[in-house]
Parts: C-alpha cells; structure tokens; sequence
C-alpha cells in the first residue's frame, strides 16, 4: 500500500507509528467539538441572510421578531462599531477590519445570496428559526454580477462604488492605486527574463483556456460558536476553529474590544482545510451574549453552510507554453482571473506564484487578476489558490508532452526545478527533492503497468506548495511520574498533538505515550498561529523541540546534583543520564526528584521559523471512461510526495489520501450550481455530491525524505500539496482515454459525454 | 403538538422520555442524555454523522421521531464500549490511522460494527457498499475501510 524510500537518518521517536492520545476519546464519541458544548442558560442563536445576490439595505425592523415570547435580543450592523476601510495587523495576515465586519454582518448592502443581516437569540431553536421569519428587512435589489470574465468588463454592475484597481508587482503586497474604477481589486504581475523572445525561440506551442467552479471545503462538521459576555466585560469564546488565537484576533477587531478581553477556547474541531480560517459567527455571537447576559450558541446548518462561509475560487485560466524540439520550456505564460467573491482577496497570488514552480523556465509571464463578484467571499482550502492554476499548467504540459511526442514524466524531469534554481517569485528554492519523486514515479510499478482494457486511460500531474512558518508557542512540564505534559496553542485537525508530543519525546529520550499533549486556550499558552499553512508539525514543531530542550538542559542540571558531579560531565542517551563513572539515573529518578533539587522543571518556547521548506507532490492515476454515461472511474491512484520526515508515517499518508479524495472530487462532481440570479442551486451534501466510499479505491502512496533544513529532524509541511496535482492528472488520463481534453471543472458525466461528441484530437497525453 | 411517554433502552439503560411529535432522537440525545457522539452534520441524512444503531440497525437519527423509538434499544458510540473495554473494531480504527478530524468516527465505527454482525468476513467491495451514506472527508476512505477489513481477521 505504502513505500517509503530509504530515510537518511534513524530516530527512535520520530518515524514510528504510535496511537494518537485523542484517538481513545475519538472513537468513543467523547471528544467534544464545537457544537457540544452545553452551559446553564444557554440560548440558541440564529442568523438572517439575504435572499438576493445583490441588495442595497434600506431599513430593517425587528419589532415583531422581538415581540415574539422567548426572543431575547436581535442584533443587525447597528449593533457593531463601525469600521473604516482600513488594513488591521491581524499577527497573523493583514485584514481589512471593514471588510471582516462587513462579510460578518452587512451594513449597507447585501453582496451574496447567504450574506447576515440580522441575528436572533431565543430559548429555543424553533422560536429563533420563527422570530427570523418576523424580521422585514426592506431591499433595493440591484443586479448581481456572477463570474469573474463578467466582472471585469468596465459595464458590469459594481459591487463596492469606491473601489479602484491597486497594480501589484509582488505577492501580500498592497501595491499602488491605479485610481480606476472596477470589479478588479487587483491585477497583480510577476515577469521573468523576457518571455517574447523566449516563445519566438520555441519550436512548439501550446496555448490554452481553462476554467474552474465554486468548490467548498466540504468539512462535515458545520460552523458553530459559543459565547459569554461576562458582567465584567471579559468574552469567552468556545468555537470550532482552526485556531483560538485568531479568533480571540478577529473577534477583538469587529467588536471593538481589546484582545485581552477576549479568551478563546478551542474545541476539537470536524475538519477545516482553510475553511476555519476566518470568523463568522463568533462575534455575533458575543454580540448576543452582550445583549442578553446569558451564553448564546449558534450553530449553521449544512445549507448556511455552503451558501454563508468561504468556498474557493472559481477561475479562469489562460495558458501559453513554448518548447525547443528537446523539451526544454523557453518561455511560459498565464492570465489568472481568480473571483474572490464578494470582498477582495482571493488566492491568485498563490496560483500565479506556484503553477510554474515544479520548473526551470528562464522567461515567465504571469498576470493575475482578483475579482469580486456576488458570491460568498472565498476562503482558503487547502494550498489555496495552487489546484486551479495547477489544473491548467499541468493540462497544458501533458499537452505539450504529446505534441513533442515525449513521455510526460521525462518532459517534467527534462525541466526539473533543483534546490538553487529561481522559483516564479525570483526566490531561489531551498534543497527540496521534485528530482527525486519524478524518478520515484518514472520506475514505479504504477507508472510501468500496461494499460488494458478499452475506454482507460493513464494521466500523471505534478504540484507546488510553499508551506507556512509563522511563530507558534509550547509549553513542555515535566511530571514528578516521568512524564511530560506537553501544551501548545495549535488546535489539531489531522493528528498534530501525536506528531507534536513525539518530537518532545524524541528530544527527552521518552516515547510518545509519556506525553502527555494537549491544546491550550489563549490564556494558557503563547499566542500561536492557526492550524493552516501545513505548518503545525513543522513550526508548532520547532517550539516543541526549543521547548523540550530547554528541559532536558534542566534535567541534566538536576541529574548532576544527585549525582554529585558537573553538568558537562553528564552525558545523557535515550533517556539515562550517566556520570561517566558508571552510575546513572532514569528519567523517571530525575523527574521524581525535581523538587528538591531546586524545584519544578518547566520550560516555554516559541518558534519563528525564518526558513520553511516547501514541498512538492507528483500523482499518477488511472481511470476509465463509461461512454454511455460519461462517468469516470478511479480504477487505481498513487500520491508521491517529498515529505521531509515523516513524522508520523500514518498520519502523513493519511493527509495525502484525504487531498487526493477532495481532488477527485473537485475533478469530477464537486461544483456551486449557481441560478441567473445567484442562489446556489445546490446547496446540499447530495446534491454537491462529495466523494464517497465507492467512488475511490485505496489510494496507494509513496513517501520521499528528503529532509528540511529548516527543522532539526527534517521535518516539512504536507497536509496542504497533495491536492494540487489531482485535478490535471484526471483530466490528463481522461485525454488518454478518450483522445479529448476536458478544460473545464468539474469533468462531469454531462460534460465527459459532451465531449465524446467532438472528434477526437488527442491520444496519448497523460 | 402533543407529547408522549415513551420507554426504551439507551447503551443498556432504560430511559423514561417525555417527547413531542417533532422531537429528534438526535437532539434527545445529545440535549437530553448529554450523548454528544452522534454529530448533527447536515440534518437531512446525507452524511451518516448522527448514525446509531436501533435495535441493531443502522439508523440516521436526525430523522428518526424520537416518539418512534418506544421500546426499541438505542445503541449510541458511547454504549459500544463494554465493561471498560474497547470494542475490537474500536481498536482497529486506532491501530490503522482510520481517525482524522473525528468528527464523522463514531458513525462510521457504528457502520462498521452493523456490518461485521450481518458479515463477519466482508470483502473490500462489500464494505464500501455499506458504508456508501457515511461521508469522510479527510480521509479518502482508505484507512476506514482497512480498520474493517483487518478487524475481521
């Protein structure tokens, strides 16, 4: 099922597979997540949304709605501060404050089918659901404008009347103000060498346009919050999250409230990928509580669900490759058109800085524009803004392979980007093994297999993802039993507080099951960016490990007292502390003694990583194609990433099949069903139809070390690279099925017997 | 709306529940008895988060009346566990990485568990046709169907 190519170095912690300490409470439906959470008093919170796409607000009343026996309090925009259009140093990302409080409760206008306008808090969810439907909220409806291509003409209804164009010439930047009025908050550009003269050196050129739908993250856990506005201003907040300090962050800013007057606990959460970034109902409700003096919990359903948080963006990509007769890329060019929805801010700096990434390419162009729309405004999910422009690069490089008549491995391998090389940003890459994993997967038995069978075909994709750093903080304990209580600030999603206590247990020559981690609310540890980024066993990592050090330095002190000898004399090895004279000491002994040798030993740190190592995945999937019904079917998939170390094997290969799953998905069914007028048509698990148990066989994965130097056992992200290849590489063996190339998502049946219509024009490009 | 008395048996203990109509057993669980395992994820039986087992039988409970329940036995994640220990399949799911964000788990360990008892020696194909309503959606499947599969030897 799984190979893993042979590690460079042995660790007795760090590589094994131990049972994560949450599982136990996982499959005994003790974990308690978000929704879970009961206290004396509690009253139900539900929200309004716009029934239009695009609206000016010209009164609301809720008189009637506040009449109704058992509602407490309704709160609209009139009941939070209000924001200028300014950029708030979130820690963790600039946020623009107006922006955040907008997309959490809408003041003038309504810009998306789902936007809040009002909330309620009842004793119970029936009379809150019934006090909804008694607050008139009086609309101007406005015509909504719907995809990004239609946005951009200088004609198109404007979303945001003040908003001009900014030029930006490096990704985060804000850049300068063009001073034109648009739908376009940003055209962002990025050029290398000189990309004319590079395409008139080809001898092939493959120019294509691709697009891409609304896709939604798809956690099956549905957004909720708790809060209490406590009689002396302090604000607790339990809520499903990838993070508590960013919600305590987001939270503070829209309520107009110092941060140290809000405390964030974190509940498990079910699932996020990106989705639970950003808040949305964690401010409102607190704004209840504030009202009402009593906790007040809302929870979404599944259709708020889609059509309220932040799917990621629908695309359209333009791409223009140019080759010498040898394969070797000349020049390269992309137009991105990235909708953000209905505030800036959509992920294109993210496709246009990673979809040429996996290659060398002297003379690169890329334009990138972010969109708004009237849609809900997007989120990140998973390597955000990466899969799209991945789609159609990848496409187009299978394309290219076969006009060159080249395998498409050798066409990648023959343009391999090596640690030392410029990425698209003009950064030079860090030692990274994308070499490494195409070999991996030119001589894997997948790749060499013959294809039988009509209607199959065989379609391989590779993908760029940069990884987060950011500062994340930990606390390590050490327990008079020999333990270690291990606290940080990372909530965990996929495995994190296994992958986290084994580093400390590597560091203090324990094992994993003598740790004891757990994941701490704002007031118990230092701040610590969110779960996201893949940057939790890599960063939160690094804490750890400083952590977990500056304890074993203690311990060796200590040992030294009982010992009666110097610390430099004290040498310490998986776990024993030895004089050098034959005598030695257990980590247990020392721990015991702690307090009379000069009392508890604990140790904070926090990590502020300047280097990250990014992280490259390379995926090859076969697939058949019903004529009749236009389905596809996975018939056999391997995931080939550069993992760094594995720290935790299991969990790693886990991230990889849960990214190669989304992507089958995107590939193939996953879309927003929009109406003419912007309501999402489909906004419901069987009707947005998500992979399911049959429609995936196991996926298989190859795991590559090759060890980052910015962590010392290597360790790098992965959680997020594995999603970008899976889309190119489906359409890719599509192409080799059935000799036509599908340039839009989702591939579905409809589409798939569409195609089948037109003559074929392609043969071998997978 | 009118309430009624019912009787039943909830993980082996009886339960006296006074419910109207329209009450859920999902919400009578979890609001009543305080039984969090089963997760409300979408409310109209598309994910298989809120699984439990009624007298054996799988069943969505955020459709099921509460009042349809009288006299049956309730089977929730937290009464899988007997006597302080682990149900095998419970284990199984631990040993094969089968847990990621946990949130669809106990539905899935409850499939799992109905489908063992009807086939205690299933094949691949058969365990990702039961399992076909139960959605996942970190894991690809791979390891929840090899947490079945490998329970089974």
């Amino acid at each position: 099922m799984t190979s893993t190519e042979a590690r460079k170095q042995q660790y007795r912690v760090i590589g094994t597979r131990p049972i994560r300490h949450d599982g136990l409470d996982k499959v005994t439906g003790r974990a308690r997540y978000g929704a879970d959470i009961h206290l004396p008093g509690l009253l139900t919170g539900k929200v309004l949304r716009s029934p239009h796409a695009h609206a000016r607000i010209r009164g609301i009343d809720a008189s009637k709605a506040l009449a109704l026996p058992g509602v407490e309090a309704v709160v609209t925009a009139a009941d939070f501060p209000i924001h200028e259009d300014m950029e708030i140093d979130l820690v963790e990302t600039l946020g623009n404050l107006r922006v955040l409080a907008e997309n959490i409760m809408a003041s003038e206008k309504v810009l998306y089918r789902g936007h809040a306008v009002a909330a309620v808090a009842a004793t119970s969810a029936a009379i809150a659901e019934e006090a909804l439907g008694l607050i008139e909220v009086d609309y101007e409806v406005l015509p909504p404008v719907l995809n990004g291509p239609d946005a951009m003409d200088a004609n198109s209804p404007r979303l945001h009347e003040n908003m001009t164009t900014h030029s930006v010439a490096k990704r985060f930047e804000r850049g300068t103000d063009t001073g034109v009025g648009s739908n376009i908050a940003s055209h962002l550009q990025f050029k290398l060498g000189d990309p004319e003269a590079g395409f008139a050196e080809a001898d092939v050129i493959v120019e294509r346009e691709y697009t891409t739908s609304t896709v939604h993250q798809g956690y099956i856990e549905p957004h909720t919050a708790t809060a209490l506005w406590d009689f002396d201003g302090q604000v607790t907040l339990w809520s499903s999250s990838q993070g508590a300090f960013g919600m305590r962050a987001q939270t503070a800013a829209v309520l107009g409230i110092p941060e140290s007057r809000v405390k964030a606990i974190p509940m498990e959460i079910g699932g996020g990928f990106g989705g639970k970034l950003n808040t949305y109902l964690d401010p409102v409700a607190a704004a209840l509580s504030r009202e009402t003096g009593k906790p007040v919990k809302i929870t979404m359903d599944r259709a708020e669900v889609f059509i309220a948080t932040g799917p990621t963006s629908a695309t359209r990509s333009r791409i223009k490759l140019g080759a010498k007769k040898d394969g070797t890329l000349t020049a390269a060019w992309s137009e991105l058109v990235y909708e953000a929805g209905a505030f800036p801010g959509s992920p294109v700096g993210a496709g246009a800085s990673t979809g040429f990434a996996p290659y060398k390419i002297e003379n690169i162009l890329v334009d990138g524009y972010d969109v708004v729309v009237n849609k809900p405004k997007v989120a990140a999910y998973r390597a955000p803004g990466s899969p799209q422009a991945a789609f159609a690069i990848e496409s187009a490089m299978s394309e290219l392979a076969e006009k060159l008549g080249m395998d498409p491995i050798e066409l990648r391998l023959k343009n391999v980007i090596r640690p030392g090389d410029r990425l698209p940003t003009g950064v030079p890459l860090l030692p990274t093994g994308c070499e490494e994993m195409e070999k991996a997967m030119r001589s894997h038995p997948h790749y060499n297999a013959p294809i039988e069978g009509p209607n199959r075909g065989r379609g391989v994709a590779v993908g760029f993802w940069g990884n987060a750093g950011n500062s994340s903080s930990a606390t390590v304990s050490v327990t008079a039993d020999g333990g270690v209580t291990l606290v940080t600030g990372s909530v965990d999603i996929g495995g994190t507080r296994a992958s986290l206590a084994m580093q400390a247990a590597e560091v203090l020559g324990i094992t994993a099951e003598d740790v004891r981690p757990s994941v701490g609310d704002t007031a118990s540890v230092g701040w610590t960016g969110q779960t996201g980024g893949s940057r939790t066993t890599f960063s939160t990592g690094l804490a750890v490990v400083a952590a977990a050090e500056k304890v074993r330095d203690e311990m060796v002190k200590r040992a030294a007292i009982l010992l009666e000898t110097e610390p430099e004399k004290i040498e310490f090895d998986a776990g024993t502390f030895k004089n050098g004279a034959g005598k030695s000491l257990s980590f247990q002994e020392v721990a015991a003694a702690q307090v009379r040798t000069g009392g508890s030993i604990t140790a904070s740190a926090s990590s502020n990583p300047r280097q990250v190592g990014p992280a490259f995945a390379g995926h090859i999937v076969d697939v058949e194609v019903d004529p009749e019904t236009g389905k596809v079917e996975i018939l056999r998939y391997t995931a080939f990433q550069d993992v760094g170390t594995a720290a935790h094997p299991s969990y790693v290969e886990g991230q990889i099949q849960g990214a190669v799953a989304q992507g089958v998905g995107w590939a193939l069914n996953e879309e927003y069903v929009w109406s003419e007028d912007g309501r999402m048509e489909n906004a419901s698990f069987l009707d947005y139809r998500m992979p399911t148990t049959l429609d995936l066989p196991m996926i298989e994965t190859v795991l590559i070390e090759e060890p980052n130097p910015a962590h010392p056992f290597g360790i790098r992200g992965v959680g997020e690279v594995c999603i970008v290849p899976p889309m190119a590489a489906i359409a890719n063996a599509v192409a080799n099925a059935t000799g036509r190339r599908l340039t839009h998502l989702p591939m579905s049946p409809g589409r798939i017997l569409e195609a089948l219509e037109r003559p074929a024009t392609n043969g071998t490009g997978g | 709306m009118t309430a009624r008395t019912i009787n039943l048996n909830v993980n082996g203990e009886h339960k006296e529940w006074s419910v109207a109509e329209n009450d859920l057993l999902l919400t009578e669980l979890r609001e009543r008895e305080g039984l969090t395992g089963a997760k409300y994820g979408c409310g109209i039986g598309e994910c298989g988060a809120c699984t439990v087992l009624v007298d054996g039988q799988p069943s969505l409970s955020c459709l099921v009346l509460a009042q349809s329940v009288d006299g049956c036995d309730v089977l929730t994640i937290e009464g899988l566990a007997r006597g302080g220990e682990l149900d095998p399949l419970q284990i199984a799911f631990l040993d094969q990485a089968a847990v990621q964000c946990g949130f669809c788990t106990p539905g899935m360990v409850l499939m799992g568990r109905a489908l063992l008892n009807e086939i205690p020696d299933p094949t691949e194909k058969d365990v990702r046709e039961f399992l076909k309503g139960n959605l996942c959606r970190c894991t690809g499947y791979s390891s929840i169907v090899r947490a079945i599969l490998t329970h089974r030897r």
